[in-house]
């Protein structure tokens, strides 16, 4: 396959991912912030939000001295074209990419692509009342490509790079909520089912749809050690860090059993992904949960480059 | 101007014509909303899948939709037989045309065409004199524009023998048509279009140069998505099932065309390129051009890639050289042309020019290099102001200029604002030639000037398009 088609697909995966993940943590941020503050409602939910979206600087420029609001922060992350990664801009750089790779994509998948550009594009501002209807809306989007594109597509070089570029965003995305959200999990006395903290732990597990799973996995209230262990280690979970790189080594052997080589970014996320099997969180939470989320940020990071560099994008 | 034909309904005050009984009689019973609500479905679905072209020139630079009409163009089958025969021999004349022009030039020695029009031509490729493409093609694939002007009287207006486009429309307007009205579609007898991409592919593989490998390497060479004909680009691409490329996809090496891609090099060896000449080898032509390869101009002359079409087309189908093609058909075919020329002057001639002038006000009057409706003027259709402003440009440079009577286009029935209303068509059919000779889909794209009594269908200038039919009757 073309390097300039198969880097375009790659992003296509990770813009396509990326405006989902906006999608859900503006969902769960909104109801975090409704929440009284005597159950753990959280004032500075919507700059939590920015962090996680690792916009925080980029809306501190755009808004100088401005204390992120609500609306501020719901308009940067959904329609503002000053941001670059917010939801507009991602599916519009999803569909460029797309659009210049169409030979890339099944017509089914394209079409579902250009739909959700059309979609996006036509909001403007957003009242307050919109933004469920547009999250919603993003996310049966992605979900619609997502879902033709496993349908119809070969099963060859085009479908592994739209897929690795989707499980490399994920991770990232994953690895970036935990990182702002870290401290909430770090284990500290408090009387058990008294903790104002639960409704943070639990718009945590809603950000990656995954309040339910936690559940049925568990069985348990929830508890932060467990959600860091599904987050990070569950590789049931399809957004745990586990998942992402059992996916990601997986692709990478498909992509590697065409041309019979294996390269520098097989060799480091094979490194990652057996990092992340015989890992726990005892052993994390001892040797510092902040750091070993950092490390990961960076691995992930220079795997991105190392793909970019084996496949000479 | 006097009533024009309609290719429906025929001259004022005559019968319907045979072609359309099946889709007249379907315009007669659906209901008016039937027709609007399907002419908002079809752009719905245009939108949907992209079908989209740039505008240059245009800040927005946002991707427009070409307007697609729900009322089709029909013509009999035994109309298209002699357009058919009448392409074969006009494309066949272009190919010898270009064999002869970068070649022994017997054209010139016989006077049928004056020498500077050929010298003097900036079409005229000089790095590729003398150069044979693989199996001696040069035009794989030609737009020629036909116009009507009464039941039997198809012309030529242009030969478009470099890269035309359209041809995604052809296409997707008749899936657009068997979506909407599959019934109409079944009871009108008409002949399928979809083995166009299947002919291509072949046309392309046919031309592959000769060496070890089984399976050639064919490739599409987009300009890129800023393009007003991306969408076509890559539709053909993926029909053919073949990669699409931009030139910085592309390297060559030893004088061999390689593509870059996730497993290293890749050998190419035909272009279909949708690129224009002075643009596809920044060491030969326009040194400033990001679109092009680098080398690629040398690997095609040591015979080691074929691009279609060839390098240097252009000199045949300028609208001066345009004006010899009866004759150039007569020479190397032998045979009277089969369908005939638009008349036309030339203004380079000191006799043609003073007669230009004086009727400036009745004549169409074009650049002889230019294209997609850009910098003509219609007389009939000009204000006195914009016809003396144009009398000077042509006094200044006459030999960039043609000119010719401004046709009674027919015209065809077109949704508009809920009724049907007459608008100018005319007809752009594909020819493609390859090892094993000529051939031709039947039908092509009709494009409509929307604009009340417009003559100008080009898409750029707010053109739209129809479905094709050739049916059996």
């Amino acid at each position: 396959m073309l390097s300039r088609t198969a880097a375009n697909l790659f992003w296509t995966g990770r813009y396509t991912e990326r405006a989902d993940f906006l999608a859900r943590l503006l969902d769960a941020t909104a109801r975090l912030s409704s929440l009284p503050s005597t159950y753990g409602g959280d004032p500075t939910a919507w700059s939590g939000a920015l962090a996680a979206a690792g916009v925080d600087e980029l809306f501190a420029e755009a808004h100088k001295e401005e204390e992120p609001t609500e609306t501020t922060v719901v308009q940067f992350l959904t329609v503002s074209s000053e941001n670059p990664s917010s939801i507009r801009s991602c599916v519009e750089r999803a569909r460029g990419n797309a659009r210049a790779v169409r030979t890339g994509l099944t017509r089914e998948a394209w079409e579902a692509l250009n739909t959700a550009w059309h979609e996006v594009m036509r909001r403007e501002g957003l009242s307050k009342s919109d933004v469920r209807e547009f999250t919603e809306a993003v996310q049966r989007a992605v979900g619609a490509f997502d879902g033709a594109a496993q349908r119809t597509m070969l099963r060859d070089d085009a479908f592994w790079f739209l897929q690795l570029g989707a499980a490399v965003e994920r991770a990232d995305n994953t690895a970036r909520l935990l990182d702002v959200k870290y401290h909430l999990l770090l284990p500290r006395d408090e009387p058990v089912g008294g903790s104002l903290d639960y409704f943070q732990w639990s718009t945590l597990l809603r950000t990656v749809s995954a309040l339910t799973a936690y559940r049925w996995l568990y069985r348990d209230t929830v508890k932060p050690w467990l959600v860091a262990d599904l987050l990070i280690f569950n590789d049931r979970m399809p957004r745990s860090l586990a998942c992402c790189y059992d996916a990601i080594v997986e692709l990478l052997d498909y992509l590697a059993a065409g041309s019979g080589r294996r390269g520098a970014a097989h060799r480091q996320a094979s490194q990652t992904q057996l990092l992340l099997q015989e890992g726990d969180v005892k052993t994390v939470f001892a040797s510092g949960l902040h750091e070993f989320i950092e490390q990961f940020l960076v691995d992930n990071n220079r795997l991105g480059l190392a793909i970019a560099e084996q496949f000479a994008f | 101007m006097s009533t024009p034909f309609d290719e429906m309904n025929g001259w004022p005050g005559g019968e319907p014509r045979p072609a359309y009984t099946q889709v007249k009689a379907w315009l007669e019973e659906a209901p008016a909303e039937l027709l609007q609500t399907r002419r908002a479905q079809a752009e719905l679905l245009f939108r949907r899948t992209g079908i989209t072209f740039n505008v240059y020139g245009d800040p927005g630079g946002s991707e427009r939709l070409i307007p697609f009409d729900i009322v089709p163009r029909v013509i009999t089958a035994a109309e298209w037989a002699r357009i058919e025969r009448g392409l074969v021999q006009r494309v066949e004349a272009l190919n010898a045309l270009l064999a002869d022009l970068y070649g022994p030039q017997e054209v010139l020695k016989a006077g049928v065409i004056p020498e500077e029009l050929v010298h003097l031509n900036p079409q005229l490729q000089l790095a590729v004199m003398g150069h044979r493409p693989t199996k001696g093609v040069f035009v794989h694939v030609a737009g020629v524009d036909l116009v009507r002007t009464g039941p039997d009287d198809f012309y030529v207006l242009e030969d478009n023998v470099r890269t035309p486009s359209g041809v995604s429309y052809m296409l997707e307007n008749r899936e657009m048509m068997l979506r909407l009205f599959p019934d109409l579609v079944a009871r009108a007898n008409v002949a399928p279009v979809e083995t166009y991409t299947d002919l291509l592919l072949e046309t392309l593989r046919s031309v592959a140069p000769p060496g070890p490998e089984p399976e050639p390497t064919i490739v599409v060479l987009t300009p890129g998505p800023y393009n007003s004909a991306f969408y076509e680009h890559s539709f053909l691409a993926d029909k053919m099932g073949v990669e699409l490329v931009e030139g910085a996809d592309l390297f060559v090496r030893d004088n061999l065309v390689y593509m870059r891609t996730t497993e290293g090099p890749k050998r190419v060896h035909v272009i279909y390129r949708r690129i224009d000449d002075a643009f596809i080898d920044p060491l030969f032509f326009r040194p400033d051009s990001q679109l092009g390869v680098p080398g690629l101009l040398s690997a095609y002359l040591a015979g080691n890639v074929a691009l279609a079409n060839a390098i240097g087309t252009g000199v045949a189908d300028d609208k001066a050289m345009y004006s010899y093609m009866p004759e150039v058909i007569r020479f190397y075919t032998g045979q009277e042309p089969i369908l005939g020329n638009v008349p036309t002057w030339r203004c380079r001639e000191a006799d043609h020019l003073a007669y230009v002038l004086d009727h400036l006000p009745e004549l169409v009057v074009k650049e002889v290099d230019g294209s997609g409706g850009y910098g003509m003027l219609v007389g009939p259709h000009s204000t006195q102001a914009q016809i003396e402003a144009f009398a000077a440009k042509l006094r200044a440079a006459p030999e960039g200029f043609i000119a010719q009577p401004t046709l009674a286009l027919s015209t065809c029935p077109t949704l508009h604002e809920g009724q049907l209303a007459p608008r100018h068509v005319d007809l752009r059919p594909f020819v493609l030639t390859g090892a094993n000779g000529v051939k031709v889909t039947p039908g092509g794209l009709t494009r409509v000037a929307l604009t009340p009594g417009s003559l100008v269908v080009n898409s750029s200038q707010g053109g739209g398009t129809k479905d094709t039919w050739v049916a059996e009757i």
